[in-house]
This record gives structure tokens, C-alpha cells and sequence, in this order.
């Protein structure tokens, strides 16, 4: 269990209620935890659990209803990186200017911020597609530019909101390994947002189960997997275990 | 290793079918166009032959040409052109931005446009033609009464397009840029004017040539230069072969303009142009 004092994020009993004309609908109920640096963390549940309103609440995009969230960070306001089910790149730019574009928001001068965001494109593996436009992408491609462009801020916090959901399988098999590899060389603390339970257990070090409507925190497991991790981890008999659980804790 | 295998450019199918028709056309079957141009030219000058029609019903092409050669020559066809174009361009300038920035605000906030919408409903209820008279009343027969006309006329298709664009804004990246905590300009800068940019050059695009019809109704009202008053002073004078040149300039006139509109569309996307 991780003190207050050494978490970087801080979920205290958030609760999210939208007020439709017609009837009122609770999202999230009473949802604590807390994140260390450098952790791994996955929220999985069922469709309308109320994850990605989660993870709009954490980013700052709408304000919970009811609970407070705090960061402990060195910097004033924290950076956090979000990717999205959608890769969401603008049109208008080609691959390396979407990289830059929150240095350049923050007004980072140019040369330090394309030296930054080339070394980004060669994390990603994408070098040779800097000057194409994102209709030129196939879905996997734009989603490393999407975490490519969350990485560049140097995040305390990286938000991943099904960022592979709208991938097929395969592709989608592929990148959950990409991002392993990309998390182990920057070693950010991350929470992931996602349907795939294999996915969870393979990424992180804690994975959350969210119930259905109103999403409430059901099940809190550390994964005893050993790091650093590679593919085939999923054939151990560990990883098999740990699936099984987490299926029947998602049947409840 | 198989990370690189799904590292393929996808090449998307033109997605614009009707785009890529017309401009097949222009660039494969140039041909086509002139020898479609020609027949006209031929059918014109034979209904002319053989119906016998006299010149002040229709001028034969020889005569609209010879016509277009001694008005280029004298300079009264460059003269009234360059009028006409001055308060085309004038008036187009002035609408667009102002309905621009208008369009905007009122994109911006709904209450605005609650509260200023059946007042610009209402302007656009009342024809510029019948308004047009008074205009020239009130600010005199010269160049910016037209140039009223032409903004006047511009303003609102302009708006519109300008509402709609901004209001298109996808939602997906409004939330990616409100993650990033950029100022008001950077939103503009940055999502909201790149996004809205097709459909405010499309408004620009009808604005063109609105604006070229919004002259000439000016000049027919009350005017001593411009290719609308050209016309008028031909239909006076019977003299169609004159008639004919100023409406063939005009229509050169809104060809062109729409043309510049649209290759700055090309220019200023280029993110387009790459299919």
C-alpha cells in the first residue's frame, strides 16, 4: 500500500453524477486509489462502467461531481499526457508537427523541441513517416503518433483511454507490446484504460476493476508478474492464473 | 520481428468522385471543352445567318468580336472592368471579413446568436435588388455604394458558412487541445481556423461570385462606370454587340474570381492536395 505522501496521483472518493433533463445518472461511485510514480495501472470493466469519464475527471476535462484529486508533483501544475481511442491527430499537420504541437502550445523553442520529438518518432519507430499526413496512416501508425505526442511533454502522468480499442486484434496484439517496450524506456506512471484483460495484466503492475453502472471499484490486484517483461509471458502459468481471476471478478 | 509489418501507407480512394470527374475533365479532355465551345459558337452564328434576326436582336460572334477588339483598343472595356472588379473585390473583402468575425462570435455563443439571428434573417428577407436604389440615394451613384451593395450581399452566405465551420469543430480534438491548456489564440490558431477552413473558403467561393452580381445590380440602378453601366448604355443605344462584350467580361470576371478563390483553398490546404 502506497502512503499519500509518496503517491503521484491522488483519487479521493470521486463520485460523477450527469443531470440529464429527464433523469439523473451516476457514472462513478465513490472511486479511491492512489498511483505511485512510475506505476503501471490499468482500470478494466465492462462498457458504461464510467472509465473514460475517469479518466476525463483525472485530466482536468470535467469536474467530478463529489471527491478531489491531487497530484504530488515538483512542478506547479502537472503534465499530463492523454492518448484517446480515437488517435485524434489533426488533419492539417503531418506526423512530426503533431508531435510538436504541445511544445508548441507551451511556446518551446523550435529546434530543442523537433530534436525532442525526432527522438520520439525513432521510440515509436516511425521515421520514416515524419512528413506524412494522418489520412496517410494506417489506425496503428496514428496511434503511435498519439503516444508519441503524449510523450514529448515529458508527463508526470500518461492517460490511456482504450488507445488500442479501435485497432483489429492482431495490430492491437502487436501494440500492447510496443507500449510495453515504450513504457519501459521511459518509465512513466500510467493508467490504462481498457476492455482487454490479457492487455491489463501483460502492462501493468495493478490492475482496477470497475463494476457496471455506477462504476464502483471492485477488485484491486497487484500483478506478481516479474519484470522487465517480454510477449511471452502470457503463455506462463502466472499470467494464466491471473487472467482467470480477473475474468470471474469482471462476471460479478 | 513483426513490429514493422503493419508500417504500410494506406492510399486512400479520391473521396471526392465528383472532384476528381471535373478535373479528369480538364486535364484529359481539354479538347472536349473547346470543341464543345466551337459548336456553340457555330450554332450561334448560324441562328443568326439563316433566322435572319437583326443585330439588335442578336449580334452575329464576328460582330460581338470586333466589338471586344475596338472596346479593348480605346480602353473603355479595361476602364469599366477595372471599375466594376474594384468594387467586386472591395465589397467582397469587406463582407467576408466582417461576417467572419461576426460569424465567430456568434458560432461562439449561442445566446448571441438567439438574440442577433432574426434581425439577420430579416436583412436577408428584403432583396439587395429592392434595397439597392435607396443605397444609391443615400451614398451617391459612385464606387461605394456598389461596394455596399457587394458586402451587403456577401455578408450572409459568408456568415453562415463561417457559423457552421466553427461550430464543426470536432469535439475529439477540442478535448486533445483543452488537455494541452493553450490560450484563446492558440485554440484559433492552432484547431479552429484549420478546421473551419473548407467551409469558409466554400462561403468565399459563393460569396465571389455573389459579389459579382451584387455590382452589377448597383450599376444598373444608378452609375456613369462599370460593366453594368456598359450594359445599360448598350441596351439604351441598341447596340447588343456591346451588351454582349460586358456580359461575356463579367462572366470572365466571376470565372476568374472563383478560380483564385479556389486555388487559394488548394494553397492554403495542402494537407488536400496530397490525394
Amino acid at each position: 500500500m502506497i502512503t499519500p505522501s509518496e503517491a503521484l496521483l491522488t483519487v479521493d472518493h470521486i463520485s460523477m453524477t450527469f443531470t440529464d433533463s429527464r433523469e439523473d445518472l451516476d457514472a462513478l461511485q465513490d472511486v479511491s486509489f492512489s498511483l505511485s510514480r512510475q506505476e503501471f495501472l490499468s482500470i478494466l470493466g465492462p462498457s458504461g462502467s464510467g472509465k473514460s469519464t475517469l479518466i476525463r475527471v483525472i485530466a482536468g476535462l470535467i469536474p467530478a461531481t463529489q471527491g478531489s484529486i491531487s497530484f504530488c508533483s515538483n512542478r506547479a501544475e502537472p503534465k499530463i499526457g492523454l492518448v484517446f481511442q480515437q488517435a485524434n491527430l489533426m488533419p492539417w499537420r503531418n506526423v512530426l508537427q503533431n508531435i510538436l504541437l504541445p511544445l508548441e502550445i507551451e511556446g518551446i523553442d523550435h529546434d530543442l523541441a523537433e530534436k525532442k520529438a525526432l527522438e520520439l518518432v525513432h521510440l515509436v519507430g516511425l521515421e520514416e513517416f515524419i512528413h506524412a499526413w494522418p489520412d496517410e496512416l494506417s489506425g496503428g501508425m496514428a496511434q503511435r503518433v498519439a503516444i508519441a505526442r503524449a510523450l514529448i511533454q515529458d508527463p508526470d502522468l500518461l492517460l490511456l483511454d482504450e488507445p488500442f480499442g479501435s485497432l483489429d486484434a492482431l495490430t492491437r496484439e502487436r501494440m500492447g507490446v510496443e507500449l510495453l517496450r515504450i513504457w519501459q524506456a521511459s518509465q512513466k506512471a500510467v493508467i490504462l484504460v481498457t476492455h482487454s484483460i490479457s492487455e491489463s495484466l501483460l502492462l501493468s503492475d495493478r490492475v482496477l476493476v470497475l463494476s457496471s453502472r455506477p462504476g464502483k471499484i471492485t477488485t484491486d490486484m497487484t500483478v506478481t508478474l516479474p519484470r522487465p517483461r517480454l510477449e511471452e509471458i502470457r503463455y506462463s502459468d502466472e499470467f494464466i492464473r491471473l487472467e482467470r481471476k480477473l475474468r470471474n471478478s469482471l462476471k460479478d | 520481428m513483426t513490429k514493422y509489418t503493419e508500417l504500410s501507407l494506406t492510399h486512400r480512394q479520391h473521396s471526392n468522385p465528383e472532384v476528381s470527374f471535373s478535373e479528369k475533365l480538364v486535364k484529359h479532355n481539354g479538347w472536349l471543352v473547346l470543341i464543345s465551345l466551337l459548336l456553340a459558337l457555330g450554332i450561334w452564328s448560324a441562328v443568326v445567318n439563316w433566322g435572319n434576326l437583326p443585330a439588335f436582336v442578336l449580334p452575329s460572334p464576328s460582330a460581338v468580336w470586333q466589338k471586344f477588339l475596338l472596346s479593348l483598343a480605346n480602353g473603355t472595356l479595361i476602364h469599366h472592368t477595372l471599375v466594376t472588379l474594384s468594387e467586386v473585390l472591395l465589397g467582397l473583402f469587406a463582407g467576408s471579413c466582417l461576417a467572419t468575425i461576426t460569424g465567430y462570435f456568434l458560432a461562439r455563443s449561442a445566446s448571441l446568436e438567439k438574440i442577433l439571428s432574426p434581425f439577420l434573417v430579416a436583412s436577408q428577407a428584403v432583396p439587395t435588388v429592392a434595397i439597392a436604389p435607396l443605397l444609391i440615394i443615400w451614398f451617391g451613384s459612385g464606387m461605394s455604394s456598389k461596394v455596399l451593395i457587394c458586402a451587403l450581399i456577401v455578408f450572409f452566405p459568408v456568415l453562415v458558412n463561417t457559423i457552421i465551420g466553427f461550430r464543426a469543430v470536432p469535439a475529439n480534438l477540442k478535448d486533445l487541445m483543452l488537455s494541452l491548456h493553450p490560450n484563446r489564440w492558440q485554440m484559433l490558431k492552432y484547431l479552429e481556423i484549420p478546421s473551419a477552413l473548407p467551409i469558409l473558403f466554400g462561403g468565399l467561393r459563393i460569396g465571389a461570385t455573389l459579389s459579382v452580381i451584387g455590382a452589377v445590380v448597383g450599376e444598373f440602378v444608378g452609375s456613369d462606370q462599370g460593366l453594368g453601366f456598359l450594359i445599360n448604355v448598350g441596351r439604351g443605344q441598341y447596340d447588343m454587340p456591346l451588351v454582349f462584350v460586358a456580359i461575356f467580361s463579367l462572366i470572365f470576371l466571376a470565372l476568374c474570381l472563383y478560380s483564385i478563390a479556389l486555388m487559394a483553398e488548394r494553397l492554403s490546404m495542402p494537407w488536400k492536395r496530397h490525394r
